[in-house]
């Protein structure tokens, strides 16, 4: 599934991230391919906030769809 | 305060020449203005970094120099405040890493790319505080031992840490490098040249003029890697607990509650900035001030050497004169305003709200072909367009930059506007209000989706870090809104001065009468207008309230006034704002923005003279 069709609460595995620049900047905050993180908030319509540890970072709908994650049981 | 224009690649006090260089370098929002302050004291010079806006302070500990830079995520170019960071910190004999100690595994990206880069180095692991009230205890030998490098935690605010921090800066020392990077470097560059080479940073290669392996998203992959395992072994949580800056995070980008707290801020900002700064601050400054003591004196003082009647005199002291109006609208109108914005965004940077004001708007903005990070210029907008159009820069793209400052050009109107604007208005009534705030949208919103369409490219996606809300610390805020209003003045007041030169002799050579008549067709035949109008229209060219106020003196019935308060909303940027534009967008398409702009208005002006019917 991809990024912006997860849910408040559910974790997931970052499997790809389809867009170069947004992969390199990602990696800067803390989120490469292969990280486990949560999803923390959607807004309708509207960007996905994703929380790993204590840090927050929010993704417009549109990359969050590009992004391919994995849910996992925690 | 002297400006400091050097012409080495970093700004700086006055420093033997062999004195080391103490870099700071951290993540945004980490607290490395308060370290640099806790280690320099007072004596601190800020300055412009040659050939950018970007503001940069230094100062002094003992017999080194201390520089602050720019908050940034990694050692790149991804924009101007990077390519400072970059330019920097490859000047740099000791580097002092600013680390946010709640947020430990993002920060040490920048760490380990410091560390590969081999620069003697200290941590200081600041913020200790919030990680405690986040529940999190870090094991800072083991951290230090990660690294090869000292780490100080502190809590730069209080002062905690910052003996141990600068007895550390004696002793720093090359950290241990990522494998994955140290067993690439090129033997032939320098360690800090070589790690930049190996992640294809254009700047560097064509410093050096070699091409760069294409190693970038490998490294920086390894570098996460090797962040995330030296965050897991240092840091236990100890309760599972949210502080409650982190709940108040949240509730802001609650579907329901982040729009009740947006609406809050809007209104708050709309009493302090329209209201009390607009309204009362600006009949003091303006009104008193330059209205009855300054502009009187002035027009007095001139008028003893030459008649004021002439036509120098006219130039120098009559109704567009360079001392009397010019100083006046800067002084009196401009200034308090500007300040007033600067202060409020400097607030709500510094709070950490404006990037969740920012996920909020994201999908509004999306459809006009912007990010939620356009809300900052748009905001800015209500307070000045010349001062928002040079913050478009912080957008991804030209084409998000050429759509944010069409908008802002055409249907934002300024905080000087807007005030001329609320007193013509609301003794209309709240129809007429509103007609205006929801022409103004739909205009903002129709011109945004049509240019989104028509544009090519893409534009960026909203991809933004937020920091956790905290209490602003007032001296920061004071500092960054008293360093952007000196910037903004500085670079605005020739345009004013041209603009009042070019209207006065305009207007002292009859030019702006002929003008008057010769559009008569226009403004009586097609906006149903008196043929005054035109001279306000005219003198809109100048400044957009300015252009306001003109209408203010004619007689017209409501409906006229809701027509041509629109069209003179719609119409022109001020004289200072065309300059920016042609100097941001280059001359070819600031000139398309500006005739779009002056078009629209009047065939849209006229429209509504036909459409309205109230």
């Amino acid at each position: 599934m991809t990024l912006d069709q997860t849910k408040p609460g559910q974790t997931f595995l970052i499997r790809s991230i389809d867009d170069p620049a947004a992969r390199l900047a990602a990696i800067r905050f803390g989120i490469a391919e292969g990280s486990l993180a949560a999803c923390q908030a959607v807004l309708p319509g509207g960007p996905v906030v994703v929380r790993k540890g204590k840090q927050e970072m929010a993704l417009g709908r549109s990359l969050a769809h590009r992004i391919t994650v994995e849910l996992v049981e925690v | 305060m002297p400006q400091a224009h050097c012409h080495s690649t970093t700004a700086s006090v006055d420093l033997p020449s062999q004195a080391a260089k103490v870099v700071l370098v951290g993540n945004p929002n980490v607290g490395k203005s308060a370290v640099f302050h806790a280690l320099t004291g007072i004596y601190v010079e800020v300055s412009n970094y040659p050939g950018t806006t970007v503001d940069i302070s230094s100062g002094r500990m003992g017999d080194m120099g201390i520089f602050d830079t720019p908050g940034v995520y990694g050692v790149s170019a991804f924009n101007e405040e990077e390519r400072v960071a970059r330019d920097m910190i490859l000047e740099a004999d000791i580097v002092v890493n600013v680390v946010d100690a709640a947020h430990l595994s993002r920060d040490l990206f920048l760490t380990l790319q410091l560390i590969d880069m081999g620069f003697p180095m200290v941590v200081a692991l600041n913020l200790m505080d919030e990680a405690r009230a986040n529940g999190l205890q870090i094991d800072v030998a083991k951290l230090s031992e990660e690294l090869g490098v000292e780490v100080i935690p502190t809590v730069a605010v209080r002062g905690e840490g910052i003996a141990e921090l600068r007895a550390a800066i004696g002793r720093a020392r090359r950290g241990r490098p990522t494998p994955e990077v140290a067993g690439r470097l090129p033997g032939d560059l320098p360690p800090a040249a070589g790690v930049l080479w190996l992640e294809d940073d254009p700047g560097t290669c064509a410093r050096i003029g070699r091409e760069g392996p294409g190693l970038r998203e490998e490294i920086y992959r390894a570098r996460r890697r090797r962040a995330d395992e030296i965050a897991e072994r240092v840091i236990s949580e100890t309760v599972a607990g949210a502080s409650f800056s982190t709940r108040l995070g949240r509730l802001a980008l609650h579907p329901l509650g982040g729009l009740v707290l947006l609406a809050a801020f809007l209104l708050a900002m709309y009493q302090v900035l329209g209201v009390w700064v607009a309204q009362d601050v600006v009949g003091i400054t303006e009104g008193i001030w330059m209205g009855e003591y300054y502009v009187p004196w002035m027009t007095d003082l001139v008028g003893r050497l030459i008649p004021v009647e002439s036509f120098l005199g006219q130039v120098l002291v009559g109704e567009f004169g360079l001392l009397t109006m010019t100083v006046a609208y800067l002084v009196g109108l401009l200034l308090p305003l500007v300040l007033g914005f600067y202060l409020f965004l400097a607030l709500a940077e510094d709070s950490g709200y404006l990037p969740r004001v920012a996920v909020l708007v994201d999908r509004l903005m999306n459809m006009v072909g912007l990010n939620g990070r356009a809300i900052i210029p748009t905001i800015l907008g209500f307070g000045c367009v010349t001062m928002a159009t040079v913050t478009t820069r912080l957008m991804g793209t030209q084409r998000e930059r050429t759509i944010a400052t069409f908008l802002l050009s055409l249907a934002i109107p300024c905080s000087a506007q807007l005030a001329v604007i609320t007193v013509m208005l609301v003794p209309l009534g709240p129809a007429y209000l509103f007609t205006f705030i929801g022409v103004l949208l739909l205009v903002y919103g129709v011109a945004g989706v049509v240019l989104n369409r028509i544009l090519p490219g893409e534009s960026s996606d909203l991809l933004i870090d937020l920091p956790p809300l905290r209490l602003p610390r007032i001296k920061n805020v004071l500092q960054k809104t008293y360093l952007k209003t000196k910037s903004f003045v500085a670079e605005a007041w020739i345009f004013f001065v041209i603009g009042s030169l070019l209207i006065s002799v305009m207007d002292q050579t009859g030019v702006l009468a002929a003008l008057a008549n010769g559009l008569a067709p226009i403004t009586e035949g097609w906006l149903g207008l008196p043929r005054q109008a035109a001279q306000a229209f005219i003198m809109g060219f100048v400044r957009r309230d300015f252009g306001a106020a003109g209408l203010f003196d004619l007689a017209l019935n409501h409906h006229q006034t809701l027509v041509a308060v629109l069209t003179i909303t719609l119409f022109t940027p001020c004289i200072a704002s065309i300059m920016i534009i042609l100097k941001e967008r280059g001359r070819r398409q600031g000139a398309i923005i500006w005739l779009a702009d002056i078009v629209l208005a009047i065939l849209l002006g006229g429209l509504f003279h036909r459409i309205f019917f109230w």
